[in-house]
């Protein structure tokens, strides 16, 4: 009996130990963002807590000076259209792949399968030239272009969804003189709603957190998303530890109420994305 | 302790060794029913989950040409647009990568020179080069701890813990946190005076240590950042998949007498086998293009320069594309090999797009 407890108590030390771990660093940053420059330079600690728990004036000023406004207008413009394309491009791949027999069908799935393999971030070298010759570079559609077509987890996804439609729908729809193409619209697409909750769920966290693509693809500073901006904050705001905390504050936020208003579905989201 | 119920959602998903097993007999007796009702189409149609493809291609009359030419072209409409970004932005990249990798091209200028092999000695030759390999060994070292810890607290929080839910959101939470934020959270952290230094002086440990300042010391801080980072992504594939297992197993083997040592090794792991075996493959092709943390946080400096931070610097600063693109062929088929050796270590799953 006494070996169960121990064994309990243990088990409960390690989950408060990493709890710990987890918070800490992210409390930290929210204590320090509450700060003055003076009291982030009096050397008190980072521990203390701030004077005025409600002094705003770090917000206001990475959102006015360090352009996280338009951050976050560049941020959800790219994540609308990119998530869009997305489940369009997903879900009309998955269709023809799985509907119709074609020739040559065996060598696109291959395709699609062989650049599954390919990690994004060994290719940008050459990826960089292409988007350059086709105008793109240091525009908003360089990130779009590429979030679509290099995304082949949510094919997946869809894939497995459309299998689950039952093919005697289409076939009623075809008796009733519906075309290929208003199956999709009006059966198909209509079926996939937990597919496409699950590709918006966990593409829009990759768009949102992305940094690689952005950074290499739009330099212009009016063209930040949330990652860049924050990212240049690190020159101006070297020393300002109170501007830089505030800034990921405000780009961790708006993660951590989704998150909590949407938990369950994250959680399958990412498991189905994962193990596909 | 109880075990939780295991979540329907995961039970669904079906990542278990068990729920698998039902799966592929149920593919199997969906194929041997479409081999018996159209022996022809059974080669076109030898798809995973074919349970109604039988249903599917019966034969039909002949059509009429154009609308027979229709049917024809109506998939490649669909496929249009996804192909032409799929070649554009992975296959173009790829056969221009190699292309460059044995030329001297900058980038820029519309002059190049073919130089053979030259690049490829160049990167395994040059250790200032080459040395990005080692580092690449830190985060292989905290990727380890990081699977070890994450089936740990998978496998005490799917028995049934006070405040389950809580856990698992805190300890997944960092998994979805956007890489820069993360970065700036910990360069605080390691900073002269910062949360780690005011902590350790909480326990009387006083110490002015320049976390990030020497190459050791700095790439140690950067992995544990990674695994701080993705911990929580490991932990709930493995939650899933450990709840995916039925729970009668547990109440057999409990009325066994096994321990909860036993549970784990003859249940737990064999049953999430294939997750496992997933995340060690995406762990090893993550340590070796690791570049956010690092390039937020040091920039590649003290020593903590990565291979894409590497790469990158090579094409983008140095304007040497054509030894940039040699490196990128080299990760590209290193993380090739080892998905390769993956699918050959566990052939049976996920194989059934076709």
């Amino acid at each position: 009996m006494t070996r169960r407890v121990i064994a309990r108590t243990l088990v409960y030390l390690s989950l408060i130990g990493a709890t710990l771990v987890v918070l800490l660093p992210l409390g930290v940053v929210l204590l320090t963002s509450l700060k003055t420059e003076k009291e982030t330079a009096d050397g008190s600690g980072a521990l203390t807590l701030p004077h005025h728990p409600l002094n705003l004036h770090n917000y206001a000023t990475a959102f006015r000076d360090g352009g996280m406004l338009t951050a976050f207008g560049n941020t959800a413009f790219i994540l609308v259209v990119s998530v869009g394309g997305t489940v369009l491009i997903g879900s009309m791949t998955a269709y023809a792949i799985d509907r119709f027999t074609f020739r040559f069908r065996k060598l696109v799935v291959a395709l699609f399968l062989i650049a599954a393999l390919v990690p994004g971030v060994t290719t940008q070298v050459a990826t960089f030239q292409i988007v350059h010759s086709l105008g793109m570079f240091d525009t908003r559609w360089a990130p779009i272009a590429l979030y679509m077509g290099t995304d082949i987890v949510s094919i997946y996804i869809f894939l497995q969804f459309v299998r689950s439609i039952p093919i005697s729908l289409d076939e009623a729809a075809r008796l009733d003189g519906a075309n290929a193409f208003t199956i999709y619209r009006k059966i198909i697409f209509p079926l996939l709603k937990p597919a496409i909750a699950t590709v918006v769920i966990v593409k829009g966290i990759a768009v949102y957190n992305d940094f690689y693509i952005p950074f290499l693809y739009m330099p212009s500073q009016d063209l930040g998303v949330i990652s860049t901006s924050l990212f240049r904050f690190k020159g101006p705001y070297s020393a300002h530890w109170e501007t830089i905390s505030a800034g990921a504050v405000l780009v961790i936020l708006p993660t951590l109420i989704v998150f909590l208003a949407l938990q369950k579905y994250i959680y399958n989201g990412f498991m189905r994305g994962a193990t596909r | 302790m109880a075990r939780a119920h295991p979540h329907p959602h995961a039970v669904a998903q079906g990542a278990g060794k068990a729920s698998r097993n039902t799966e592929a007999q149920a593919r199997a007796q969906a194929q041997a029913r479409v081999q018996a009702q159209s022996p022809m189409e059974a080669g076109a149609g030898a798809r995973g989950l074919g349970s109604k493809s039988g249903t599917r291609r019966a034969a039909r009359p002949p059509a009429p040409r154009r609308v027979r030419a229709r049917r024809l072209l109506t998939p490649w409409l669909f496929l249009l647009a996804p192909l032409a970004l799929l070649i554009t932005f992975t296959y173009a990249p790829i056969a221009n990568m190699v292309a460059y990798s044995f030329t001297d091209w900058d980038g820029v200028s519309p002059e190049l020179h073919y130089t053979g092999a030259e690049n490829y000695a160049e990167i395994f030759t040059r250790e200032d080069l080459f040395q990005v390999f080692w580092v690449s060994g830190y985060y292989l070292a905290a990727s380890v701890i990081q699977i070890v810890a994450a089936l740990y607290f998978a496998t005490i929080l799917s028995f049934s813990v006070r405040f389950r839910n809580f856990f698992k959101g805190v300890l997944f939470f960092p998994s979805l946190v956007n890489g820069v934020a993360i970065g700036f959270v910990f360069l605080y952290f390691f900073q002269d005076g910062g949360t780690f230094d005011t902590v350790l002086s909480l326990f009387g440990y006083q110490t002015d240590h320049a976390w990030l300042g020497t190459p050791v010391s700095a790439n140690i801080s950067l992995a544990g950042v990674s695994v701080w980072r993705y911990l929580g992504m490991n932990f709930v594939l493995f939650l899933g998949a450990i709840q995916s297992v039925p729970g009668e197993l547990y109440e057999a083997a409990e009325l066994d007498g096994a321990g909860r040592w036993h549970q784990f090794r003859y249940i737990i792991l064999p049953g999430i086998r294939p997750v496992l075996t997933l995340t060690v493959i995406l762990s090893v092709s993550g340590s070796l293009s690791a570049f956010e943390i690092p390039y937020i946080m040091t920039g590649g400096a003290t020593g903590t320069e990565t291979f894409v931070i590497q790469t990158v610097k090579l094409a983008f600063q140095f304007n040497k594309t054509g030894l940039a693109s040699a490196a990128a062929v080299v990760l590209l088929l290193i993380i090739l090999l080892v998905t390769w050796v993956q699918r050959r270590l566990v052939p049976d799953d996920r194989v059934d797009l076709v």
